[in-house]
């Protein structure tokens, strides 16, 4: 019977930022195409877990649900991904959610990506163009350039690569793929390009590109199919350059 | 400088890797060959090695000193830092990272045994290198499986090495150009695996 059809989800949970983690099942009504955020916001209206025991509902962060704005990441079934864009019909029963454990823990399924900011400041992820008088258009962009440079903008600061990563721990203080990535974009800019050996000595920081291991997770499980490794192949290339440069001297260190 | 050591150290630490350590690698390998040309030949080429000049300086300064320093740094690269995780993510590359770790560790306790028995011992004036004692040595099956799994895991580290050192340095950047070195890799493995390993049983069993 369809109408009897129930979903079961797994869930891992936690009360406060240093409480303890522990495991609640749900069964909730199956509808047709639900994703997973379908399947949270039923346990919202409902909060009765598998044992029929009234408890508090699972927190979690949404934004769009099309996939753009990277609050929603969750591990799901072992796998970091955007909760918006999982279906429950393509998921093995029970499914799995838990918290991505690079981050730290806000509360159940909530995390704290702020690391991830600072890591965009470390880089200088931004164009500096403010001044006292108008600077006047900047240079062009090659359109060819403007095609790849435009993939790298798609980055929503999800955090999924960094949970992919195994040299994103805390026993690490590598930068992670995403703001590597954001170097490059910011670097392949006509007018951030100016400003370039800026970013690059920022990656050259202690925990800055040197923590990549080649692992390559990152790229497979990047929600916005952004060439990861290739920009941090990219940096490699880029920083060990700007090291020559700094070391031997050169007119072009800038 | 200071908050720039890491980067220093992780560059030069693959480096090292390849220039100087794995091109010992290949020359010893290669120089070891010679026993399967018989007994006298292995004991030429040895003698010849062994009778260069300024060789405790040629050895410390292109095997002792870069490998222990790749060893350390890589102790902590490969225990302390990665979180593993091929269970949920079983992509190929997260396999070969891991391997690479795991390889590195075993070829760091092979190796430490190898210089004990070939070096050390030597130094102590208990033996002499030369055909004999690779014979009597490769002779006992364990110590003969030992070394087999020393020496495919050194070919290996060394292989994907050299792939990690070519992303490293950002000599290969397209995916298609690290897929091609994959592929390059691999036979390097396989060609100098043959090479480790045909000199072993030449020893272990004469043939």
């Amino acid at each position: 019977m369809a109408e009897d059809k129930t979903v079961t989800f797994i869930i891992t949970r936690q009360d406060s930022p240093d409480g303890t983690p522990y495991e609640e099942t749900f069964n909730i009504p199956y509808r047709k195409n639900m994703n997973v955020i379908s399947g949270l916001m039923e346990i919202q209206k409902n909060p009765v877990n598998a044992n029929g025991e009234q408890t508090t509902p699972v927190h979690w962060e949404m934004n769009c649900l099309e996939e753009v704005c990277g609050a929603c990441s969750m591990v799901i079934n072992g796998t970091a991904r955007q909760s918006c864009a999982t279906l429950i019909d393509e998921l093995e029963q029970p499914i799995r959610l838990a918290p991505m454990s690079t981050f730290p823990i806000v509360r159940d399924l909530i995390v704290d990506r702020e690391q991830m900011f600072d890591a965009l400041k470390q880089v200088k992820a931004w164009i500096p163009i403010d001044g006292t008088h108008d600077l006047g258009p900047g240079p062009r962009m090659p359109e060819k350039k403007r095609q790849w440079a435009y993939e790298l903008s798609k980055c929503m600061t999800c955090g999924v690569c960094l949970e992919a990563c195994p040299n994103v721990n805390d026993k690490s203080d590598f930068i992670g793929p995403a703001a590597l990535s954001q170097a490059r974009l910011f670097n392949a800019h006509p007018t951030g390009e100016m400003n370039k050996s800026e970013r690059l000595e920022g990656l050259m920081e202690d925990g800055g590109i040197t923590g990549c291991g080649n692992a390559q997770n990152c790229v497979q499980v990047c929600p916005k199919g952004i060439p990861l490794t290739t920009s941090i192949a990219a940096m490699n290339r880029a920083t060990n350059i700007q090291a020559f440069k700094n070391f031997f001297g050169s007119d072009n260190a800038h | 400088m200071a908050e720039r050591q890491e980067f220093f150290n992780r560059r030069l630490h693959s480096l090292l890797g390849v220039v100087p350590i794995g091109i010992f690698l290949i020359q010893h390998l290669v120089v070891n060959h010679f026993a399967v040309y018989g007994e006298g030949s292995f004991n030429k080429a040895a003698g010849f090695m062994e009778d260069l000049p300024f060789r405790l300086v040629l050895e410390t300064v292109v095997i002792y000193l870069p490998i222990l320093f790749h060893a350390i740094l890589g102790v902590y690269i490969a225990i302390w830092i990665p979180k593993n995780n091929v269970g949920h993510y079983s992509f190929l590359r997260n396999w070969l990272f891991y391997i690479q770790r795991f390889t590195g560790i075993i070829t760091l306790i092979f190796i430490a045994w190898h210089v004990w028995q070939t070096r050390v011992q030597v130094a102590l004036g208990n033996v002499d290198v030369n055909y004999q004692l690779m014979q009597d040595i490769l002779s006992s099956t364990g110590m003969f499986w030992f070394y087999m799994i020393g020496v495919i895991s050194t070919t290996f580290h060394f292989a994907n090495g050299l792939w990690g050192f070519s992303v490293t340095w950002g000599i290969t950047q397209s995916p298609k150009s690290q897929k091609i070195l994959t592929y390059v890799t691999l036979v390097v493995f396989l060609a100098i695996s043959y090479i480790g390993v045909r000199t072993l049983i030449q020893f272990a069993y004469g043939v």
